[in-house]
């Protein structure tokens, strides 16, 4: 099977053959998901906002989608980092902001209406996605994860601490080159 | 065989790889017996370094034996030899390895361009640690192919542990390395920035060395309880303000000597609210490293003290507070360490019982536990500070 990581590869170097179980879990894979999602979301709003605006007849309405997008982009990022936890929960709350701008929407005189509560709907599954990532994500790196230990036994010196201080005082740096 | 792969950020696989072959007749091959994830592989993990590329093989601490000897080697080592490999690749023969600089061999980065582009001169190959640095194959592997094995090696003796002297590639001679930068005296404090592997090392190292005192700073409890074992005092800055604390210890004067074995991921709190903005530009791209550490050594070292920088950074790093340094007269030593430089008096100290580096080991897996072990060790769950893997 070719790994596309082979094509980088100097002749000379191992290849990689088959590959085996990776340190990302599927709440990081997610995150990784929602990551680029919330970028490319982020990106269109910011820079078509008027598109938006038509989609979902929410006129005058254009600096809010870019700042949204502004903020889309900022959690997207967050969540690719290795503080993916504190970029999902950005996420969610950011999916609120997105309903109760979407709900204004809703008014009776808006013909895009049903568009708006497609858009809704899909904003709530996110939603509920990025609830589950950010709570997987927050669950899988904590610190409090496995056995608190304390090393108060562990010296490092077997004839004891008191005989090791200045014990290599005389120690210099070596003169003459001292390659093996 | 197997080996741990660097497939992108925080994506690290057990992979089956080819073997290594000899190349160069300078070349041996090591079957790895005992490999360790150093704290600065955790910098590539979150892809803080550039240049690494999927495919490569992680790991800069390993030993083993040789399994197989190219034909320029000329009897420096032989099939069977017990050996601990220094992470940095030396050829013994350049003007820098003539002078004991041996971090930066002129002869082993085999990126010599790209690397005279991007640091002004190339430093010394090392292994699994980007191609600015050689892109060599590193030692999380079950072999490894040692560039440069006549020079590139430590003989170890049978009498010693696995455990005992596989630190002898990189933590150990780094913390020491580290201390010996201080010029330590007996009236010194040394004030050490960070109680992971190299910390601990680096408070050993100025034990040993003679300092009056040794003061860890850290915000984990275990390594502080390490630090504390190893004879010095603690403070944890989640609790303590380090300038203060510091200042309490000296007299009000600042420890004339302070060691910064934390490096660009520096603690990201709101207690530090530099570290937020660091964080912020470093995630922008408008900076590569938080150099929190570096500004408070800056502060709180005492005129003409030393600050000495074993800790690895990657690349730019702003509001360094040049002026404070330069007006207070201080001393910076940094570098990668000149392993092979410090080796044969480290091997007869561990020898004649004055140290014992396996201490710092908190946990040992096998090979295939690997990238879940690179998790585990950069979330600090299960107290984990050393991970020493079993191919």
């Amino acid at each position: 099977m070719p790994y596309l990581a082979n094509l980088t590869r100097p002749a000379s170097d191992p290849r990689v053959l088959s590959s085996g179980p990776s340190s990302l879990g599927t709440a990081d894979r997610l995150a990784r998901m929602l990551g680029w999602f919330s970028i490319g979301l982020g990106t269109l709003e910011l820079v078509a906002p008027r598109a938006v605006e038509r989609l979902f007849g929410m006129k005058g309405r254009k600096r809010l989608i870019r700042a949204y997008g502004v903020r889309e982009i900022g959690a997207g990022v967050l969540s690719l980092a290795p503080e993916k936890d504190a970029g999902l929960w950005a996420r969610l709350a950011g999916d609120g902001l997105d309903l109760l701008a979407l709900a204004t929407a809703l008014r009776p005189g808006n013909r895009k209406r049903d568009k708006v509560g497609l858009a809704m709907a899909m904003v709530a599954g996110v939603a509920l996605l990025d609830y589950v990532t950010a709570q997987e994500a927050t669950t899988r790196h904590a610190r409090g994860n496995g056995v608190r230990r304390l090393y108060h036994d562990r010296s490092g010196f077997p004839r004891g601490l008191e005989n090791a201080r200045g014990a290599a005082k005389d120690a210099a740096r070596p003169a003459a080159p001292a390659a093996a | 065989m197997r080996a741990l792969v660097w497939h992108g950020k925080e994506d690290i696989r057990c992979d089956t790889v080819t073997d290594p072959q000899i190349e160069d007749p300078r070349d041996a091959i090591v079957r790895v017996t005992s490999c360790a994830i150093c704290g600065s592989d955790l910098h590539l993990f979150h892809n803080f370094i550039p240049a690494m590329l999927p495919g490569d093989i992680m790991g800069h601490e390993m030993m083993g034996e040789v399994v197989e000897t190219g034909s320029g080697v000329n009897g420096a080592l032989k099939k069977g030899d017990r050996v601990v490999v220094p992470f940095t690749i030396i050829c013994g023969e350049c003007e820098q390895c003539r002078r004991g600089n041996f971090s930066v061999c002129e002869r082993s980065n085999r990126r010599k361009q790209l690397a005279d582009t991007v640091f002004g001169h190339a430093t010394a190959g090392l292994f699994g640690y980007t191609h600015l640095t050689g892109g060599y194959p590193g030692g999380q592997a079950e072999y490894v192919r040692v560039p440069f094995a006549d020079k590139t090696h430590i003989k170890v003796p049978d009498s010693l542990s696995d455990e005992q002297v596989l630190f002898l590639g990189d933590i150990f001679p780094t913390g020491w390395q580290a201390a010996m930068q201080c010029d330590i005296e007996p009236t010194d404090t040394v004030a050490v920035w960070g109680c992971g592997p190299v910390g601990q090392m680096a408070i050993r190292s100025a034990i040993l060395l003679g300092a009056q005192q040794v003061v860890a700073i850290d915000r984990l409890p275990e390594r502080l309880s390490m630090a504390e074992a190893g004879g010095a005092i603690t403070i944890n800055f989640e609790f303590d303000s380090v300038v203060e604390r510091l200042n309490e210890l000296t007299g009000g004067k600042g420890p004339q000597k302070c060691i910064d074995a934390t490096g660009l991921e520096s603690h990201v709190g709101l207690a530090q609210p530099d570290t937020l903005l660091d964080r912020a530009k470093q995630i922008m791209a408008l900076e590569n490293d938080r150099p929190h550490v570096l500004r408070e050594m800056i502060y709180v070292c005492r005129p003409a003290g030393i600050i000495s920088i074993p800790g690895v950074y990657s690349g730019l790093a702003d509001k360094i507070p040049m002026g404070m340094a330069m007006n207070k007269g201080l001393t910076f030593r940094m570098g990668q360490t000149h392993v092979n430089r410090w080796t044969a008096d480290l091997l007869r100290r561990i020898e004649e019982g004055q140290i014992d580096p396996s201490f710092v080991i908190t946990h040992t897996v096998g090979l295939e536990d690997g990238p879940e072990m690179y998790k585990v060790f950069r979330d600090k769950q299960d107290s984990c500070i050393k991970v020493v893997l079993k191919p």
